[in-house]
């Protein structure tokens, strides 16, 4: 095994655009549970924002025009949920999992004339001087412009929930959607909200997938991105900071054993295609267990709200 | 001077109940006014009526002689009326800076928020940290919580809606200090209660309902609690029918009973003794929170307690579980319908099933006999005059009477020895009620034992042969119900049995 033919330059740069998608989508979620809604569609809006934000960027010739129709779809996939759940009161695991089920079909068939056709993709931001230092400049200086959106999304979402009153009533809508109800506020108009953002940013996070780093379309190419998007915001025990680092160990260890595959290491393939999953569980876990109490899941997560009179 | 708040004729009906019929009363600056009536008197719709969470069908409010009719309960707050309320609207796992924030209307910035609730902690002698989360909080200091939420908004008119019920006397005591000193600076507070001793120690006015009337004003300093008790209930109490009744042996004995409370809102049991004998109603009255819940599930065997506590016809049962109970005759129907006496969302086959099972004999080697269950169902139905589509129907689809008397009828049908009851009439309207009562009173002539645990007085001095009150989780000393007046209830009811005034 040769370890020299792995560069860490080029082993960071890679995880940073490795782990977007699942950030992006996985951000999105978590403000979503936050207000106490269990979205289990996340595969599906983000295989319809791939393909939507494909089709758009194809048709127009606009990236920028791709990730916009993307995020749109997203939102209406989450807004179709929202409706289902909020207003006639279905089942938010069964409809989530329809929701993905719905995605992933309507995605191929809207994707059919489009297989194997190739679009052109964001570049690399050039920040001069900056982009041109040794390491650093490669690593933190020059991806694509929806590496630092996405980080900027997760620092706004940290800040929103930490800092702003709205931030503060989605999460006690959350906590406990009787007393906000019985203070006054609208309940269900905070949780589409956040269910419609969510769904944007998952198809933001399916666009990122077919319009940068793949960049084609090909049937059900969010392989799964979706459900590690949900777990990683479980064991990031819904904090936004944490969900940044799981996305990340995520995208290095999926990065990481991709290299060390061709680097000929003497470990099962099969393994090496595990790694990524379970040492995203296992670091998640022990992060959460070390949080204790304040890790704990809204407490009104997943439950149906029925304003009484 | 003009009134702070004054009320013309509010009325709110829902479907099969009047809550509020013409209710009309004024409080004025500075007062604090109690607001007195027994469950379902229509206390809670008229508060939150004020506060804007219910709105009136009729009837208009005035505030300061403006019309007042608040839409939501943010309207309400800005007007400057604040509630306190009994359950339901903290966060736990928020702190108590954040919950206070969020009953505001334009809260300052955390920093300065957390140092406000620490001035007006300290003013008004209710400690409190800012930073503290509400869930590691004890039921009175999460009370602190909703009370200094309500001061930052220097409201004019505070509602409290029986905030002593889950606090303990060091707390209560803390607390009527606190609303004296908000009374002395010139807010008016809507006191709600029903614990008569308490009203007459801090309330200057009171206003009484009764089914959904005011039935009566007064200033409780100048009334006795007996005479309170007698507006409260009714004058029209009808005194029991001595029924020709042959008492038995005794059938279920309970000795020495103490349990500690299973969650942090209960309330303890202690030392509770009672015998109840063949062919007798025992009525237990008591104000909610006293107890009922934790007795109920202590005799139906939800809640084991020591040896020897608990025994039927000389059987000891204490260690044993529901169904062993059941088994043995000591059958028990509890207060809350939809969720602990039956399944919400299962049909009147299942849910007859689940209790009936081994009285009834529903199950064989394992097996449910299905066709069985059905029968036993449609039997409760038919004799019960339960009004429902068929025993396919789910628990939660029949009105509350209509459950109500299909719990008790499943119970009444397993021929107990003993059957306990809590609330058998609650939220059931008059026939039906009627109808369970003379189903009780049809089983004891039969020669079974009834325990019937009731807030409702009325019902009680209707039906049982021995009365007693529970208070704090003590039972008193029963008494032959034909030599029961409502001066004695009130007393016994109001906790303060001890201090029988000479007048008795």
């Amino acid at each position: 095994m040769d370890l020299s033919v792995i560069s860490p330059t080029l082993l960071i740069a890679s995880l940073m655009v490795a782990a977007t998608p699942i950030l992006l989508a996985a951000i999105g979620e978590m403000v979503v549970e936050k207000a106490g809604v269990l979205n289990l569609g996340v595969e599906g809006m983000m295989i319809m924002g791939a393909v939507m934000g494909f089709i758009a960027a194809h048709e127009t010739g606009g990236v920028w025009l791709g990730f916009a129709a993307a995020a749109l779809a997203g939102a209406v996939m989450a807004l179709l949920f929202g409706v289902l759940t909020q207003f006639l009161l279905s089942n938010q695991v069964a409809t989530g999992l329809a929701l993905t089920l719905f995605g992933l079909g309507l995605s191929a068939l809207l994707g059919q004339g489009y297989v194997g056709i190739k679009v052109d993709s964001l570049a690399r931001l050039d920040m001069g001087v900056l982009s041109d230092l040794p390491f650093v400049g490669r690593v933190v200086f020059s991806h694509d412009p929806m590496v630092y959106v996405s980080l900027a999304l997760c620092l706004g979402v940290w800040a929103f929930l930490r800092f702003s009153r709205a931030g503060l009533i989605l999460r006690a809508v959350g906590e406990s959607h009787d007393a906000a109800h019985a203070l006054g506020y609208n309940v269900r108009r905070v949780r589409l909200l956040a269910i419609a953002f969510g769904g944007a940013c998952a198809g933001l996070g399916g666009a990122y997938l077919s319009l940068v780093r793949v960049p084609q379309w090909t049937d059900g190419m969010t392989a799964g991105a979706g459900w590690i998007a949900l777990a990683i915001v479980v064991f990031a025990s819904w904090r936004a900071e944490r969900v940044l680092i799981g996305a990340y160990l995520f995208g290095g260890i999926a990065v990481l054993q991709l290299n060390l595959q061709t680097a000929g290491a003497r470990i099962p393939v099969e393994v090496l295609s595990a790694a990524p999953y379970l040492m995203t569980i296992l670091v998640l876990v022990l992060i959460s267990r070390r949080a204790g109490r304040a890790g704990q899941a809204p407490a009104d997560l997943g439950k149906p709200f029925h304003p009484a009179s | 001077m003009t009134a702070l708040l004054t009320l013309e004729g509010i009325t709110k009906t829902y479907p099969g109940v009047i809550a509020n019929a013409d209710i009309s009363f004024q409080i004025q600056p500075g007062e604090i006014h109690a607001l007195l009536g027994e469950n379902g008197a229509g206390k809670s719709t008229l508060v939150k009526t004020i506060y804007g969470l219910v709105r009136p069908d009729r009837g208009s409010m005035r505030l300061n002689g403006a019309p007042f009719a608040p839409s939501e309960p943010r309207a309400a707050r800005a007007a400057g009326v604040a509630m306190v309320f009994q359950h339901f609207s903290l966060f736990e796992a928020l702190s108590v800076a954040e919950n206070v924030g969020l009953g505001m209307e334009s809260p300052p910035p955390m920093r300065d928020l957390a140092q406000r609730i620490r001035d007006v902690s300290q003013t008004y002698g209710l400690p409190l940290d800012p930073g503290r989360r509400v869930g590691d909080l004890s039921a009175g200091e999460r009370q602190r919580v909703e009370i200094v939420r309500c001061l930052l908004q220097d409201p004019r008119l505070l509602i409290m809606d029986e905030p002593t019920s889950v606090l303990t006397p060091q707390e209560a005591e803390v607390l009527f200090a606190t609303l004296r000193k908000l009374s002395a600076e010139g807010a008016a507070i809507l006191y709600i209660s029903h614990k008569l001793d308490e009203i007459r120690a801090l309330c200057e006015a009171a206003t009484i309902l009764r089914g959904g009337r005011v039935v009566g004003q007064c200033d409780p300093r100048e009334t006795s609690a007996a005479d309170l008790a007698e507006r409260m209930v009714g004058t029209q109490i009808t005194a029991s029918q001595a029924r020709p009744s042959a008492l038995g042996a005794a059938l279920l004995t309970v000795t020495d009973l103490s349990l500690l409370p299973a969650t942090q809102f209960g309330t303890a049991l202690r030392q509770i003794s009672l015998e109840v004998r063949a062919g007798e109603i025992l009525g237990i009255g008591g104000v909610a929170g006293n107890g009922q819940d934790e007795l109920l599930g202590a005799l139906s065997g939800e809640r084991l307690s020591a040896l020897g506590t608990v025994t039927l016809g000389g059987q000891d049962l204490s260690r044993a579980g529901p169904d062993a109970r059941r088994r043995a005759g000591l059958l028990a129907a509890p207060e809350e319908r939809l969720g602990h006496a039956a399944a919400p969302d299962m049909s009147l086959t299942e849910n007859a099933a689940l209790t009936g099972v081994s009285r009834k004999g529903l199950a064989r080697r394992g097996f449910l006999r299905w066709g069985a269950a059905r029968s036993f169902a449609q039997e409760v139905i038919d004799r019960f005059d339960v009004r429902t589509p068929g025993a396919g129907a789910t628990a939660r689809s029949l009105s509350g009477g209509n459950l109500q008397k299909f719990v008790i009828g499943r119970e009444v049908l397993q021929a107990p020895r003993v059957l306990v009851v809590n609330q058998p009439t609650w939220g059931v309207d008059a026939a039906a009620a009627a109808a369970i009562r003379q189903a009780l009173m049809d089983l004891a002539a039969g020669g079974a034992g009834v325990v019937v645990i009731s807030q409702d007085l009325d019902e009680l001095l209707a039906v049982s042969d021995r009365f007693t009150a529970l208070n704090e989780g003590r039972l008193s000393p029963p008494r032959p119900a034909s030599e029961m007046t409502v001066d004695r209830i009130g007393l016994m009811l109001g906790g303060a049995g001890d201090l029988e005034p000479a007048h008795v």
